[in-house]
């Protein structure tokens, strides 16, 4: 196995000013190592930092202590130290993140979000709205939603355009925060099917899921926190 | 790589009061920037001063022209940095009426801007105003007419359409979508956001807005009293804020 991502002796503490300046901790001394193709699932009580750690790995995050080494570029880079210009080109081509909730900007159609990151790696608009209406109709969302905003769409769609976001640029490594939460079953085993391609591509998967069944079947080895 | 703008230490006071104090900061080609701040933290005069239009008071500004020299605005001729002005950078004020020429067509607007930087073929502007109008969805049989007769929206698309037919590098926005229907506001963040992917634009926005920050900035200053007091990729400061004053901000906005 490759590592992909290293995390050294990581630790995070929420310092919030505006709330009597209380400290919260949530991680301490966590150290951890991803290889590629592997699928890793985050376990642990609710708030012991699950979601917390994919957004330090992503950068959303700022790191109280330690290092998160990310493969990118054929070399590693510190995204716990990086200069932002370079955390985003590690968000460019090396990290994906499908979060729990989708973003979007009013009125651009669900299949140019889908498309956005292709866009962003500079991938010809023609080629990234095929690959974008691909992943559509594999996630059974309907041709006729296609170029409408996926903000009238219903939770579960929402969720749908969200996860064939993240899959869409093929990430070297992937980060799935509750990838099947608001889905029903034929479309969870979509999910799950997309999971075990992308790992069978090389790709690093880290998730956290709710559901122990699927959490067995998408992913190899756990991480517990806390 | 020597990024697009560097600030070194930028101050500007009035008198005795503080516009900006000591901002240093750098923007390579295709970052979009967002100054963000309550009304009177110096966001504005510091976008002024970045762009050239106030002469600071104390630091730096660097620009990286076409021709690969890292030059200070000061060092600069006034023709040079006129030039700059018109063809390099482009300038999208909050009220549209501050960056169009009221008196004359649209079509005329765009026009203006590429016979500033020397086109005089009469066909060529005309095609160039036509294509300009239509990619900031204009209707064409709206070319001839005032901007007084647009709409706000129409106005700040038509303010862009003016400030990019000269293909600038680098963009000043302030407050874009303020004053405008939020309807109107999400199509101008969509097509603000297209144009700076297709042509590799960086742009620095000014905005009070952190809703509009969020969608259109890949990296933020928040400013209080004239200093910069965080910076960060923007969703770490609006996910993960650090300083009293940005958690107070971020922590306020209203929820819809």
């Amino acid at each position: 196995m490759t590592p992909v991502v290293t995390i050294t002796d990581l630790a995070k503490t929420f310092h919030l000013h505006q709330q009597g300046s209380i400290r919260i901790p949530v991680l301490a001394g966590f150290s951890a190592e991803i290889g590629a193709g592997e699928a890793v699932a985050v376990t642990g009580p609710s708030g012991r930092g699950k979601s917390s750690l994919l957004k330090l790995i992503y950068g959303s995050y700022r790191a109280t202590g330690g290092a998160i080494r990310v493969w990118h570029d054929e070399d590693w880079v510190d995204v716990a130290t990086a200069a932002p210009r370079e955390v985003l080109a590690v968000r460019r081509r090396t990290i994906g993140y499908v979060t729990q909730f989708l973003r979007v900007i009013p009125r651009v159609p669900a299949e140019a979000v889908v498309a956005e990151p292709l866009l962003d790696r500079g991938i010809p608009q023609d080629t990234a709205l095929e690959r974008a209406r691909h992943l559509l109709a594999r996630l059974g969302i309907p041709q006729r939603l296609w170029h409408l905003s996926p903000m009238t769409f219903s939770g579960g769609e929402q969720q749908r355009v969200n996860i064939a976001r993240g899959f869409a640029a093929a990430f070297p490594v992937l980060l799935l925060d509750e990838p099947t939460a608001s889905l029903d079953s034929a479309n969870r085993s979509r999910v799950l099917d997309l999971i075990e391609e992308a790992r069978a591509a090389g790709s690093a998967i880290i998730a956290v899921f709710h559901d122990d069944t699927e959490r067995r079947r998408a992913c190899s080895r756990e991480i517990a926190l806390g | 790589m020597t990024p697009l703008l560097a600030a070194e230490g930028v101050t500007k006071s009035y008198g005795g009061r503080i516009g900006c104090s000591d901002v240093s900061m750098s923007l390579h080609a295709g970052e979009v920037l967002a100054i963000v701040g309550e009304s009177g933290s110096g966001k504005t005069t510091l976008l002024r001063c970045l762009s050239g239009h106030l002469p600071v008071t104390a630091g730096k500004v660097r620009y990286t022209l076409r021709d690969g020299r890292h030059v200070s605005l000061d060092d600069l001729s006034e023709a040079e940095r006129r030039l700059l002005m018109r063809t390099d950078w482009g300038f999208v004020h909050q009220d549209a009426r501050d960056g169009l020429r009221m008196g004359v067509s649209a079509g005329a607007n765009v026009g203006e801007r590429m016979m500033a930087v020397g086109d005089r073929h009469y066909g060529r502007i005309r095609a160039s105003a036509v294509d300009w109008l239509t990619r900031v969805e204009i209707p064409e049989d709206r070319i001839d007419d005032s901007p007084w007769s647009y709409s706000g929206g129409m106005r700040q698309r038509l303010q862009i359409a003016r400030n990019l037919v000269t293909s600038p590098r680098l963009v000043f926005m302030d407050e874009p979508t303020g004053g405008l229907d939020v309807s109107v506001q999400a199509r101008l963040l969509d097509l603000i956001r297209g144009l700076v992917r297709k042509l590799d634009l960086a742009a620095i926005v000014v905005t009070h807005d952190l809703a509009v920050a969020r969608l259109l900035s890949t990296r933020m200053m928040v400013m209080q009293q004239g200093r910069v007091i965080e910076t960060g990729l923007t969703d770490q400061v609006l996910e993960d804020p650090q300083a009293p004053y940005t958690q107070l901000l971020v922590s306020s906005v209203l929820q819809v």
